[in-house]
């Protein structure tokens, strides 16, 4: 793993006990000695920190930043009050996502979040498309890390009792450990947490910090997937990409009234008369969550079939496997609109045999937020 | 006992063998979730896919090591996948054949041997 990054963290995972493998370019812990299934559980019972400093983190400063991420990303961004932060996406000319991404108004700039395997793209898009009117800096110095977990608020306040004051998606830059951190109240686990942007140099002091508390313990991407999983929340590159637009993603949520037909500032971003189409008009497949009737896992690559005989396939899945909360096979996966009702029971092909699942809304498990 | 290349270790019991996968192989697929069992009663050969393992990882698959009639699944496993993690050669077993070339073990190496193999 000689060509691979490492993140400020690494050597502290390896301490740890992590088995490294590479993700994006980078080598990550994907899980350490507790091993996927209790790191799983004992995020949703206390709390769990994720080293994700391979992903990208970006500010856009300059008058005018807000409207002009709004010429790539279909959300509202000039409403974004101050200090608070939103979910958003990159479409193309089709309307498809480019990737997704975070968005944080800290006042005199937006940060963004994109994900590590489409940082270096997501860069090049936003300055070919946003400069020179406002400038595009990447921050390779700072390190993220999240804290999730119900114990996760106890745990922060501990080092600054102004975390506890955050609700979530709201943004603050704490003091830690003495140090400036760039703080959000959000993740990808369904959980409540916190996301921590930490100077290189100060991470591994950092995440020792909150690795001494007895509630926490360091999570690794395996489960890292399972939890988003049960959370119903997307990965990119599977889940959601260049061949699936918002509204097939389930994800019209995401643009704001302001930026749909009809409002105040409708469209304007690539892929908008694509997007505004689907909207009016349905669309004939949609991201939906399944939950397998026996206990075998169906993973990425399942052809979906309305029936045990039908050769006619009618979706597929995306993302799946066990669990650990729900305790059983969960997945998410696109299926046409006209069997996608939640209830429906499709059949999935697994080792040449069709076993049924039942179309199921999201969440799996409860997203435990701090509103 | 005997130890296939594959990880699986096999125990003579009587006129049959009783198969599963070692410790080191559970350690290495992680927390098990679920096990596809072959039908009693089914012919299989050496090499064929017999076993389905699924962890929180990915799926394996785990083959017949040998000619012969499964005589007996370890239907425990099916509500209780984890004991193949929990107690890999006792409790965590999966299934007995019976050979019809019972000179087939002779191939297979001794513990010492396959702690050679894992170090």
């Amino acid at each position: 793993m000689s060509d691979l990054l490492q993140t400020p963290l690494h050597d502290l995972h390896v301490e740890l006990g992590a088995k490294m493998v590479p993700f994006a370019g980078y080598a990550m812990p994907v899980q350490y000695p507790l091993g996927v299934m209790k790191e799983h559980l004992h995020t949703r019972a206390r709390a769990g920190l994720f080293d994700v400093s391979h992903m990208g983190q970006v500010k856009v400063t300059g008058d005018g930043a807000t409207a002009a991420l709004e010429r790539l990303i279909p959300v509202d961004i000039i409403g974004l009050a101050a200090n608070r932060q939103r979910y958003g996406f990159f479409t193309n000319d089709h309307g498809g996502i480019m990737d997704d991404l975070m968005l944080a108004n800290r006042g005199d700039h937006i940060f963004v979040v994109v994900n590590a395997a489409c940082k270096d793209a997501d860069i090049a898009h936003m300055k070919a498309h946003l400069e020179p009117d406002v400038t595009v800096t990447p921050v390779p110095d700072r390190a993220l890390l999240a804290l999730q977990g119900p114990a996760a608020e106890t745990v922060l306040s501990a080092l600054n009792p102004a975390a506890a004051d955050m609700a979530f998606m709201d943004v603050a830059t704490l003091d830690l450990n003495g140090v400036e951190c760039w703080v959000s109240r959000s993740g990808y686990t369904g959980e409540d947490g916190y996301e921590i942007s930490v100077p290189n140099d100060q991470a591994v002091a950092l995440a020792q910090a909150l690795l001494a508390h007895e509630d926490v313990e360091p999570i690794g991407l395996g489960a890292r997937d399972s939890l988003r999983l049960e959370g119903g929340l997307c990965l990119y590159g599977h889940d959601i990409d260049t061949g699936t637009t918002p509204i097939q993603g389930a994800l019209t949520w995401a643009i704001q009234k302001v930026r749909r037909a009809g409002g105040d500032r409708a469209g304007g971003f690539p892929g908008a008369d694509a997007i505004f189409s689907e909207m009016a008009e349905g669309v004939s497949r949609k991201r939906v969550g399944f939950l397998p009737d026996g206990r075998a896992p169906m993973r990425e690559g399942v052809a979906i079939f309305a029936d045990a005989e039908s050769d006619v396939q009618i979706g597929n899945i995306t993302s799946g496997g066990f669990g650990p909360t729900v305790g059983g096979p969960v997945a998410m996966g696109y299926l046409a609109t006209a069997h996608a009702s939640p209830g429906t029971t499709v059949y999935g092909e697994l080792r040449g045999k069709r076993l049924p699942l039942t179309v199921t809304k999201m969440p799996f498990t409860p997203a435990n937020f701090k509103r | 006992m005997k130890f296939t290349e594959e990880h699986e270790w096999l125990r003579p019991e009587d006129d049959v063998i009783v198969v599963g996968i070692t410790e080191h192989a559970t350690t290495q697929l992680g927390d098990i979730v679920f096990v596809e069992l072959p039908e009693v009663g089914t012919t299989v050969a050496k090499d064929d896919e017999a076993v389905v393992i699924e962890s929180v990882k990915a799926a394996s698959d785990i083959m017949a090591p040998l000619d012969g009639e499964i005589v007996e699944v370890n239907e425990a496993l099916a509500d209780n996948p984890g004991l193949a993690n929990e107690d890999a050669t006792g409790d965590g077993w999966f299934f007995k054949i019976k050979p019809s070339d019972p000179s087939q073990m002779d191939e297979y190496m001794d513990e010492a041997a396959y702690n050679d193999m894992i170090a």
